[in-house]
């Protein structure tokens, strides 16, 4: 047994942190270092420089125009990113439409679809959620009815992220009311500038505008505009769901956070030493540091298991549970570090370009909305709870 | 021993539980308008009436002499309403340094309008490098002819932009440091040196810094040049009914919750008939009934010696502080989606309950001060 990184693999990612040193702007690095929000502009601009260097479809195979990547260099590549402060790449369009295009697609949609993905022409949001079917995602309600080459589709999703820049959202639709739960779901591509389109802000509890309800009012969507055969919808969301998640554990960023939370307790002073010297404090982020050392062989276990041809099934379910869990740790450490100074809290600094003069105001601001924001990590792409029930069933047969 | 209500206090809990159910919905803590400098909103007037602004003092400084329990019972209530006026930052912590140290003229002058319902005061003692030690204060009152000169800044003051004036605590200058001379100082707003900018925190309520430069004072303004006890005494009141305002939140949030479960249907079935979820809901009734005994223990310890008084409070707050955070997470999580947005009642509720902890000292504060007083027996 071996946990070091090969030569190649080692090179690729001085590769990775040259390119990120030269490549990714400041002013966007300082953003998200900060916790402020990205404009589009700001998401568009660095997708762009990463799509220019041809790494944009990090998953993808090289015959779409993908790097070509073993799930090694994909890990790096995220790691490296994560610690630079870049922007998470949207993940809509790349991650998770692309692949079901590529593995269901016509050969006419791959054509028109993967380029614009891959050059940022479109921007895609999801469209599963219902409010009456968020765990239960196999009892959505949409309609879509056969009108000649349309299918008119009524009904309503919601949770939508950044829906409100998207111009295209796949999204699944009841397409036969008749057929049992998962057999009557259909796989559609919708425009959202088609008239019967609405979408409307859904605020979240740290003031931000991240996610939407869309309705959907008589919206005619071409029949062509249907990813893999009729009432074939659920296979293709069940393949999202299992593709590629060996980086679900998000690693990259509670490496990122641990290592900022570090630096803050250092830094912050309690009765005249720096806080991580405090006993309690001090242990609780021991516990974290071990929690992330075992998180990340077992991240690599799932890693290596994909490079040799594994596809990580319920292991993902793991991945997803404890990185969830401990990301909202290292999100409730950095706020109890910051102790008084977690309290204030300034939106416009957050979400808008007013500037905050104080240095230590803006480098505190984000850290409350923050752990509040994360508690969607447990939540949404299948809750914690909903990941135990598929561990307990797949894995230990229960 | 005996856990029940008088007579009084069972009144007194039902008229709170129908006042605070009259109230607007409490999303309104976001939006609650910006009050000027000596106003009170009308609610604080029906407060008035009620004689819930007389209830906490004692009975020498024109007060109804209110124990600890019905302090608890007053602020359960709030806490269970998310009631946004600042009972607590605007009444109960200046109005007891008042009621420790005023002389006959300051109570006249300040006091009494404040038990009235005439105007509202705030207390200012976080600095920039305290952390939660009340005892760390930077800010100096130096001797200035016949009164005083302050210079400093503090940070957080919460009601400072609503009240008629701010109590600042500042070390007597020339003292050493461990003499723990601490001197409380009445400012009014506009008192030149003052410079005061304002925001809301993370879960809605008034805040400010202030800075202090040369503000000069007449003798009048201070209030006590060694008020070290008596902000210890404060605190002690102030951490008692903080935990109490937990509790009430934790208890409408654990409300919310199963009245969720029992609604919210998916798979065909409510939520509230998932084993892992009953157990959840089981763990979160748990920490709130547990939080209650701790509120109830902070309640009744107000009297006892200090060193008692302190060792209690710090356990309660300490305890609370971890309690009110697992059942404000846990709110959210088994509201999924809903529980994060603003439209939904419970995230406002989990914003409060989780920056609980950061006010009058978190749960390490509280649990390093435990620890170090940890009684062997
Ligand atoms: C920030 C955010 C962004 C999102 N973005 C998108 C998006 O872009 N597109 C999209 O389609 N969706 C999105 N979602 C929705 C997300 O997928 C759902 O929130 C998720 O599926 C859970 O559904 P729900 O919120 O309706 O919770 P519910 O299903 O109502 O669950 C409520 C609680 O009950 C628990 N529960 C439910 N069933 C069981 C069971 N059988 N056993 C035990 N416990 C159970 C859940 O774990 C949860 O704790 C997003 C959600 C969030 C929070």
């Amino acid at each position: 047994m071996n946990l070091t990184f090969t030569a190649e693999e080692q090179a690729f990612r001085q590769e990775v942190r040259h390119f990120l040193e030269t490549s990714l702007p400041a002013a966007i690095r300082e953003r998200v270092r900060l916790g402020r929000r990205l404009t589009t502009d700001d998401h568009i601009h660095w997708q762009n420089l990463l799509g220019e260097h041809g790494w944009l479809g990090a998953n993808w195979p090289a015959a779409h125009g993908g790097p070509g990547w073993s799930p090694v260099q994909r890990h790096i590549f995220d790691e490296e990113c994560a610690a630079a402060h870049a922007p998470t790449v949207v993940p809509f369009g790349v991650n998770m439409v692309a692949p079901v295009l590529m593995k269901f697609g016509s050969e006419t949609q791959q054509r028109h679809y993967l380029p614009r993905i891959l050059d940022n022409r479109d921007w895609w949001c999801q469209g599963y959620s219902e409010p009456g079917a968020g765990s239960d995602l196999a009892s959505l309600r949409t309609r879509a009815e056969r009108d000649g080459d349309y299918y008119v589709v009524n009904g309503q999703k919601t949770w939508t992220t950044l829906g409100q820049h998207a111009n295209m959202m796949f999204c699944l639709v009841r397409t036969d009311p008749n057929a049992k739960k998962q057999a009557g779901i259909s796989f559609l591509l919708i425009d959202m500038a088609t008239p019967g389109v609405s979408v409307r802000p859904l605020i979240t509890l740290d003031g931000a505008h991240e996610v939407n309800e869309v309705f959907l009012e008589d919206v005619r969507v071409p029949v062509a505009n249907r990813v893999g055969a009729e009432g074939e919808g659920w296979t293709c969301a069940k393949f999202l769901l299992t593709h590629e998640r060996t980086g679900i554990a998000g690693l990259g960023h509670a490496k990122q956070a641990l290592h900022h939370l570090k630096a803050l307790a250092s830094r912050l002073q309690h009765r005249g030493k720096p806080l991580l010297e405090q006993p309690i404090f001090r242990q609780r982020v021991v516990k974290a540091e071990l929690e992330l050392m075992a998180l990340e062989v077992t991240n690599l276990r799932v890693i290596a298991a994909a490079r040799d041809g594994g596809v990580p099934g319920a292991e993902s379910s793991l991945l997803k549970v404890r990185g969830s869990e401990l990301r909202q740790e290292l999100s409730d450490l950095t706020r109890r570090a910051l102790g008084p100074a977690a309290l204030p809290f300034f939106p416009d600094f957050l979400y808008g370009d007013a500037e905050l003069a104080d240095v230590e105001m803006a480098e505190a601001a984000a850290a409350s909305p923050q752990y509040f924001n994360r508690r969607k990590l447990s939540i949404y792409g299948g809750s914690n709870e909903i990941q135990k029930s598929i561990v307990a069933k797949t894995i230990l047969g229960m | 021993m005996d856990f029940s209500y008088s007579d009084e206090q069972r009144m007194l809990a039902e008229t709170l539980e129908r006042l605070v159910a009259d109230q607007p919905a409490p999303e309104r803590r976001a939006s609650q308008p910006d009050l000027a400098a000596g106003q009170c909103s009308p609610l604080w007037h029906t407060f008035a009436e009620l004689g819930l602004l007389h209830m906490p003092f004692d009975e020498s400084v024109g007060g109804l002499g209110g124990d600890g329990t019905d302090l608890m019972i007053t602020m359960q209530a709030l806490g269970h309403g998310l009631v946004p006026e600042p009972y607590l930052a605007g009444l109960l912590l200046p109005g007891d340094l008042l009621a420790r140290l005023a002389d006959a003229d300051q109570r006249a002058r300040w006091l009494t309008p404040l038990l009235e319902g005439e105007h509202q005061l705030a207390l200012a003692w976080q600095e920039s490098s305290a952390r939660y030690d009340i005892h760390a204060i930077a800010t100096s009152a130096q001797r200035h002819g016949n009164g005083w000169r302050l210079d400093g800044s503090k940070q957080l003051v919460m009601g400072a932009d609503a009240a008629a004036a701010i109590l600042v605590t500042a070390r007597i200058a020339g003292e050493h440091p461990d003499a723990d001379r601490l001197g409380i100082f009445l400012i009014p707003p506009g008192t030149p040196g003052l410079t005061r900018s304002d925001y809301r925190t993370m879960d809605g309520q008034p805040a400010s810094d202030l800075i202090l430069e040369s503000v000069t004072l007449d003798g009048q303004a201070c209030l006590s040049e060694n008020a070290a006890a008596a902000l210890d005494a404060t605190f002690a009141v102030g951490i008692a009914a903080l935990c109490a305002q937990a509790v009430g939140a934790m208890q409408s949030s654990c409300e919310q919750t199963l009245a969720f479960l029992k609604e919210r249907r998916q798979f065909g079935t409510p939520l509230s008939t998932f084993q892992t979820l009953q157990h959840r809901m089981v763990d979160m009734h748990l920490h709130l009934e547990q939080a209650r005994s701790m509120a109830i223990l902070a309640a009744t310890s107000l009297d006892r010696p200090a060193p008692e008084r302190d060792y209690r409070i710090a356990a309660a707050k300490a305890y609370c502080g971890e309690a009110a955070r697992f059942v404000a997470e846990q709110a959210i999580q088994l509201h999924g989606a809903m529980g994060m947005t603003e439209e939904c009642l419970v995230s406002h509720y989990a914003k409060h309950l989780v920056m609980f902890d950061h006010y009058l000292g978190d749960s390490d504060y509280h649990l390093e001060y435990v620890s170090e007083h940890l009684s062997a027996a």
